[in-house]
């Protein structure tokens, strides 16, 4: 029951999500690659306005509950800043800007019915196995 | 205002009011900090015995991942029927230019461990110093990308 709960949750937070999405533009390589050539700063009021919600339930909630709703215990983000970071960060934002579509957008562009989109999903796909590969050899060699 | 925001600013603001309460949402009902690359990484285990794919963390988390995605597609789906899709339907850029930099954006960021939602917003507001210069570089990175590939497209866009 707990676990149906949990994922009915995930449902209507990623809904809202792609909600916005959508409402944003982002959706939209169009939209994006405007926001990415300086022409509409529309985006960095996205960035913003998302940010100002999630900034005071992220920092306010794990003082005010001991733990969340459905049970469980609130994660924290840790993160180091290493070269992978700062190396997947470069790679990602090129990839960005030739596309104009990032994760959350690929996924949400299906719901409006733009399915070109798919294109980009499926580099992803192809992206995120080729980094996994790239991983799991790397692991290989320090443990030999 | 108008040279800053020429397609007005409420819908922006709207739509990242509407994402920020369903990142909140989750993370007040399940205490989860839910970046949407990892869904890509997590939906590959399925297929692969990769042994990075097959990390406990991506595994376990497959399930809820692939139900935040569907959300997605749900809430996009809400959207369209009540407003007009039609604008946001013509992307101006080759499929090709949209898969290579797919590929990109899928490596990078599954190597960076965040995207736009995951160092974005995700990042930011758990105050994350990594996360905020992840954001910088590749916005700034994505920024150049796109004025050179505009001004090889003859300023098109």
């Amino acid at each position: 029951m707990k676990s149906l709960m949990n994922l009915i949750i995930m449902l209507i937070g990623g809904a809202f999500f792609g909600f916005g999405l959508a409402e944003s533009g982002m959706v939209s390589p169009r939209v994006v690659l405007q926001f990415l050539t300086l022409k509409d700063f529309g985006l960095l009021l996205v960035m913003g306005g998302a940010i100002a919600v999630t900034l005071l339930f992220y920092q306010l909630t794990p003082r005010l509950l001991r733990k969340p709703l459905l049970d469980g215990s609130f994660d924290k983000r840790v993160l180091e800043l290493d070269s992978k970071v700062i190396i997947g960060s470069a790679l990602f934002g090129i990839g960005w800007g030739i596309s104009g579509i990032c994760p959350g957008p690929a996924i949400a562009a299906l719901g409006i019915g733009n399915f070109e989109v798919i294109w980009t999903l499926i580099g992803i796909f192809l992206g995120a196995y080729l980094q996994a590969l790239w991983a799991s050899r790397n692991s290989k060699q320090c443990l030999a | 205002m108008n040279h800053l925001f020429p397609s007005g600013w409420e819908q922006f603001l709207i739509g990242g009011f509407s994402i920020g309460i369903g990142v909140s949402l989750m993370f007040v009902a399940t205490g989860r900090v839910v970046g949407l690359s990892s869904f890509f990484s997590s939906s590959l285990s399925w297929f692969s015995k990769l042994p990075f794919l097959q990390q406990p963390s991506l595994v376990d988390s497959r399930v809820w991942r692939l139900a935040c995605a569907l959300g997605l597609i749900i809430g996009a789906m809400l959207w369209a029927h009540y407003f007009n899709p039609a604008i946001y339907l013509s992307n101006g850029i080759s499929p090709l230019q949209l898969l290579i930099g797919g590929t990109l954006v899928g490596f990078g960021s599954r190597l960076s461990n965040g995207c736009t939602s995951g160092h974005g917003i995700c990042g930011i507001s758990s105050l994350s110093l990594p996360s905020l210069v992840a954001v910088m570089i590749f916005m700034g990175f994505a920024i150049a990308t796109a004025l050179i590939m505009s001004l090889l497209n003859g300023g098109l866009l």
